[in-house]
């Protein structure tokens, strides 16, 4: 066990110079000439070539490609991802506090989506086909459907406007988490209680529960058993799960006002801040192969066969 | 002799597709003698089995009576019937190799089933020492070192006989034997057959045993029934439906037995060479 961990650790680090590697690329391809964005930023009123060369010089650019690469990795592994463009502040400066309060935000609802996710999984595997799971099924197919921005928009006016119970925004008290978790839970655990569900009710089948049962076991036991072997593959998918609600909480951070990495970033792809465009998607990028890397040992750990197939 | 199990008019059907699976059968087990219920796949073999156990899928439905040692399993309540499964009505399942959870090692299934029937009456340790001896009787060595591995890395005919080791310390009434060789080759096939063998002579416990190698059920069954399509079409003692079989349907099967069983023949007469390796 210990050794598939050290190698699957050992695997990533090629995964995230390579991650880095095209994000640096693809930046660096916008036609948008930097300096000319440092300057307009600034308000300089008349850009001259002269002036363009100069800012070059300032921030590096006249230095070959591969050179000013291995310069903003060495720089990005110390956090120092540069300043910001626009706002001359340190990129990490605005970029830290973001990150902390929209992952607060992802790991509440993570949570709350994965307790949902797997208690409504079970209930219906085991009442397949009864009229709890088609219910359940039912509801969460529609509430699923409906576009998250809207839902929200729907539950400040009625939640918060009409009967003022939760605020309307912002990031102010345990109150404020209330409403975008609960939006970002509908919009979620109907996919993924589906996945839990299914993977139970393939197990249940399986023969080992038929001698289970032959054994005399208790239904509770076997339960158990069967939970074991079903979560591996909704652990998996909660583990990819986890980034990609990272990624996407622009739409209700927006809508709630929420200081994050959401409104952060589409500010900056607004007014081409390429530093802070380069430390979110890489950041983001270095969560979801840690992510995908937890879930791989977790798994490892439940599931005795996958330990020997690295 | 008397029935230790008398199954009557046993009727089974799917609540979907109101596809009737087993029809209007009866039949009985007697003490101490072993029933092979023979037939191609699809006969309802398996399902007459799992009917016995009250094990069938939440989408079968069974009507009709069961009576071991004249008590009637259909009208226990569920409670009840788990104490019977496994501690009175053993099974033996096909395929070792999907039986036994595939995430713990064997000794967890083992300690739960053994600790389910026995916490009350039996210390632990006086358990483990009879599973372990159980387990060295069927061929088994190193029972301690089996008992921490998964089922991934035992072999097919290993996990079989974990199982008929469990039904020893169990010692149960009626074992039921659900294609308990098909999944084997063929030499793992004669180290189970003769471990059924064995099991019977030692416990004299009542058996059904389900097949369709017709050279197995010759070696080990007292009787043999013959399904097809859910009906039984043949019954009687093993030497005479291999002898004089009546019906169409056994006359084939019965015919096409030497060409199916020849590797297993083969070994029977070179019983020595096996044993040894």
């Amino acid at each position: 066990m210990g050794r598939y961990i050290i190698n699957r650790v050992f695997i990533s680090i090629p995964l995230l110079l390579i991650i880095s590697l095209l994000t640096f690329v693809l930046i660096n391809l916008s036609p948008l000439d930097p300096a000319e964005v440092v300057l307009q930023a600034q308000g300089v009123p008349k850009i001259t070539d002269e002036l363009i060369a100069q800012t070059k010089e300032e921030l590096g650019m006249d230095q070959p490609f591969i050179l000013r690469y291995f310069d903003w990795l060495v720089a990005s592994l110390q956090l120092d991802f540069g300043d910001s463009y626009v706002t001359g502040k340190p990129v990490w400066s605005l970029i830290g506090p973001a990150f902390l309060n929209t992952f607060k935000l992802t790991f509440v609802s993570s949570v709350v989506i994965i307790v949902m996710s797997i208690l409504l999984g079970v209930i219906c595997a085991l009442k397949e086909g009864k009229i709890v799971d088609k219910s359940v099924r039912g509801v969460s197919f529609f509430l699923t459907a409906m576009p998250s921005y809207w839902l929200a928009s729907i539950m400040i006016w009625y939640v918060s406007v009409k009967f003022d119970l939760l605020p309307t925004s912002g990031m102010d008290s345990y109150k404020s988490y209330i409403l975008p978790v609960i939006v970002i839970t509908i919009s979620y655990a109907g996919i993924y209680f589906r996945n839990v569900r299914t993977s139970m009710i393939s197990n249940l089948n399986e023969d080992y529960v038929l001698y289970g049962r032959a054994c005399g076991l208790p239904e509770k036991k076997i339960t158990v058993h069967i939970l074991r072997n079903s979560l591996q593959v909704a652990i998996s998918i909660f583990g990819m799960a986890i980034p990609i609600i990272l990624g996407s909480t622009v739409v209700i951070e927006n809508i709630f006002a929420w200081p994050g990495l959401g409104s952060l970033s589409v500010k900056a792809i607004l007014s081409r801040d390429f530093p802070i465009i380069q430390a979110y998607v890489l950041i983001l990028a270095a969560v979801f192969v840690l992510f995908n890397t937890v879930s791989d040992i977790v798994n490892a750990a439940m599931n005795p066969k996958i330990r020997n197939d690295l | 002799m008397e029935n230790i199990l008398e199954v009557r008019n046993l009727r089974v059907w799917d609540l979907n597709s109101d596809k009737v699976l087993i029809a209007n059968n009866s039949f009985d087990l007697r003490r101490s003698s072993c029933l092979a219920i023979v037939g191609e796949s699809g006969s309802g073999k398996s399902i007459t089995c799992r009917s016995i156990m009250r094990l069938n899928g939440s989408s079968l439905r069974q009507s009709g009576e069961i009576l071991f040692k004249g008590e009637n399993l259909t009208t226990l309540s569920e409670k009840k019937m788990r104490r019977k499964r496994g501690r009175k009505l053993c099974m033996i399942l096909q395929n070792g190799m999907s039986a036994f959870d595939p995430s713990c090692v064997i000794g967890v299934h083992l300690k739960e089933t053994l600790a389910e029937h026995f916490d009350c009456d039996w210390k632990k340790n006086e358990i483990e020492e009879k599973m372990k001896l159980a387990m060295e009787s069927v061929m088994l060595k190193n029972p301690i070192e089996i008992m921490n591995k998964y089922p991934h890395q035992l072999s097919g005919g290993m996990l079989q006989r974990i199982m008929i080791a469990l039904a020893i310390v169990l010692e149960p009434d009626i074992i039921i034997a659900d294609e308990p060789t098909t999944a084997l080759d063929t030499v793992s096939q004669f180290e189970v057959v003769e471990q059924f063998i064995q099991l019977r002579k030692k416990m004299g416990c009542s058996m059904i045993f389900i097949s369709h190698d017709l050279g197995v059920v010759r070696k080990i069954a007292d009787e043999v029934l013959v399904m097809k399509d859910g009906e039984i079409v043949e019954r009687g003692p093993t030497e005479a439906i291999f002898l004089k079989p009546e019906h169409k349907y056994t006359k084939y099967l019965v015919s096409t037995r030497l060409a199916l069983s020849e590797n297993f023949k083969k070994l029977m007469r070179g019983e020595t060479i096996v044993a040894e390796s």
